[in-house]
């Protein structure tokens, strides 16, 4: 489970500053016009903008291979499989994963949902995504001390029948799960929820979320061109 | 201030949760409600935010309607997990005034969290918190809605001696109606003067905390004891009487 710690935002500088709302438009555009293209300069030129946000906000190699390797390996994989289109494949793969993984590095969770809302995704979808990021680290750690209890009781599964004992953990951690969200519904309802998500205040769109974005729009072109 | 009368409620699946409970609090009085486990503290807890409607009469600050009472009571309820549940601290703090549309809202979180002494944990995660520090924040979503009564459920379970009495310390700041819901004997005694015994879904004593503590047989018979060692009369030669309303008792 280290993996789920090791997230977050990492350092600041003036990208990290920036209106979440420009970071996450901004390399969600980079990842589609790569991928909506099969040809090597338009990759090439996204990989270049990619390289660029990456060095003006300071994030180094070193985090961005440790967090994209965790998607880009299996998805490498698989691509394999692609034989002929491999190139292409990887290549898109790699800059839609180091695009998530800059602004998962530059903008923190709670700032991209509120940039998600106010960009009018349903707001259920976001909702959810805001509770799964809330309760998924105390459902983490629930699973790890039920397996603490499994391990301290000497469960050490050999052969498959054994593993039904996982099953029950399942079991037990729905129900967990569920009678915590009723609590939660509860305590919600407590404190007025009236089936709107309140929002405490809203970022302002400045002049350096357009340049950034403007920074952007040479892609576009390459893509066009291309 | 809070005033039951005959509240009954029993859950879908007939276990019975309250059987006739008879109270009423006093404006500005802090009074611990005890009881073992399964005696219907919580259930009453929930009956006094309306989200659980039983028959009999409830009635807090004169009305029961389900919207004023959230506004007049506060509930901080046992597992902050489950208070919790926003993805900052202050946003957390904020749902509650935000949801009352009050136009102070800023104001009301830093005055919240400075009340609890959690201000420079505004921006963080609530899981990168230890447990003291969600019960207080806890506490905190529910004071920036400025409610008239306080109540809490269970508010030391599961703290270490410091952090408990940290949290007692905090509490003891707060001016307003209390109600602490617990089986802390000790904690009982050391905030509130006036108590009430609640044994299965029955309102069994009610008077002045110290007196009923001091009361084994009737702890005993309701699964009740205080921690062994723990010495009363030291607490009756340093308690500073307060000033406050006297409690009006009413048992069943």
């Amino acid at each position: 489970m280290s993996s789920l710690r090791e997230s977050g935002v990492v350092g600041d500088s003036a990208i990290h500053r920036l209106d979440p709302r420009a970071k996450l438009v901004g390399l969600l555009a980079v990842t589609v016009i790569a991928v909506s293209s099969a040809a090597w300069p338009v990759h090439a030129a996204c990989a270049v903008a990619l390289l660029l946000v990456a060095a003006a906000a300071r994030i180094g190699p070193r985090v961005i291979v440790r967090r994209a390797r965790l998607i880009l390996l299996p998805v490498l994989l698989v691509a394999l499989f692609a034989r002929t289109a491999f190139p292409p494949v990887a290549a898109k793969a790699t800059i839609g994963t180091v695009s998530a993984v800059l602004l998962g590095a530059t903008t923190s969770f709670p700032d991209v949902l509120h940039a998600l809302e106010r960009l009018k995704v349903p707001r259920l979808l976001v909702l959810i995504a805001a509770f799964m990021y809330r309760y998924l680290f105390t459902i983490v750690d629930e699973v790890q001390r039920m397996r603490a209890a499994l391990t301290a009781r000497g469960y050490a599964p050999r052969h498959a029948l054994q593993v039904q004992a996982i099953g029950r953990v399942a079991t037990a951690l729905f129900l967990r799960t569920y009678e915590r969200a009723e609590r939660v519904h509860l305590a919600m309802l407590a404190r007025g929820f009236d089936e709107r998500m309140p929002r405490l205040h809203a970022p302002a769109f400045r002049r350096a979320d357009a340049l950034f974005l403007t920074a952007l729009a040479p892609l576009l072109a390459v893509r066009v061109v291309a | 201030m809070i005033d039951a009368r005959g509240l009954r409620f029993a859950y879908p699946n007939g276990v019975v949760g309250l059987d006739g409970v008879d109270l009423r609090v006093q404006e500005g009085e802090r009074v611990a409600v005890l009881g073992p486990n399964g005696a219907g503290k919580t259930t009453l807890m929930l009956h006094l935010n309306a989200l659980l409607k039983g028959t009999g009469e409830l009635t807090v600050a004169g009305t029961s309607d389900a919207k004023a009472l959230r506004a007049l009571v506060g509930l901080v309820f046992q597992d902050p997990d489950d208070q919790l549940f926003m993805p900052t601290v202050r946003e957390d703090v904020a749902f509650g005034p935000l949801n009352q549309r009050v136009p102070d809202v800023e104001a009301r979180v830093e005055k919240a969290l400075r009340a609890v002494r959690m201000r420079d944990f505004a921006d963080r995660a609530p899981h990168q918190l230890s447990l003291g520090q969600k019960r207080r924040v806890a506490i905190a979503t529910v004071l920036a809605m400025d409610p008239k009564v306080l109540v809490l459920d269970e508010p030391s379970a599961n703290l270490d001696p410091r952090t408990r009495r940290e949290l007692i310390e905090t509490l003891e700041t707060i001016d307003r109606t209390l109600l602490v819901v617990s089986h802390d004997l000790p904690l009982a005694a050391r905030l509130c003067e006036r108590s009430v015994l609640l044994s299965a879904g029955r309102v069994v004593a009610d008077g002045p905390t110290l007196e009923l503590l001091a009361d084994e047989p009737l702890l005993a018979a309701h699964d009740l004891e205080l921690p062994e060692g723990f010495d009363l009369t030291r607490l009756l030669r340093t308690a500073s009487p307060r000033s406050r309303p006297a409690a009006s008792a009413s048992g069943p």
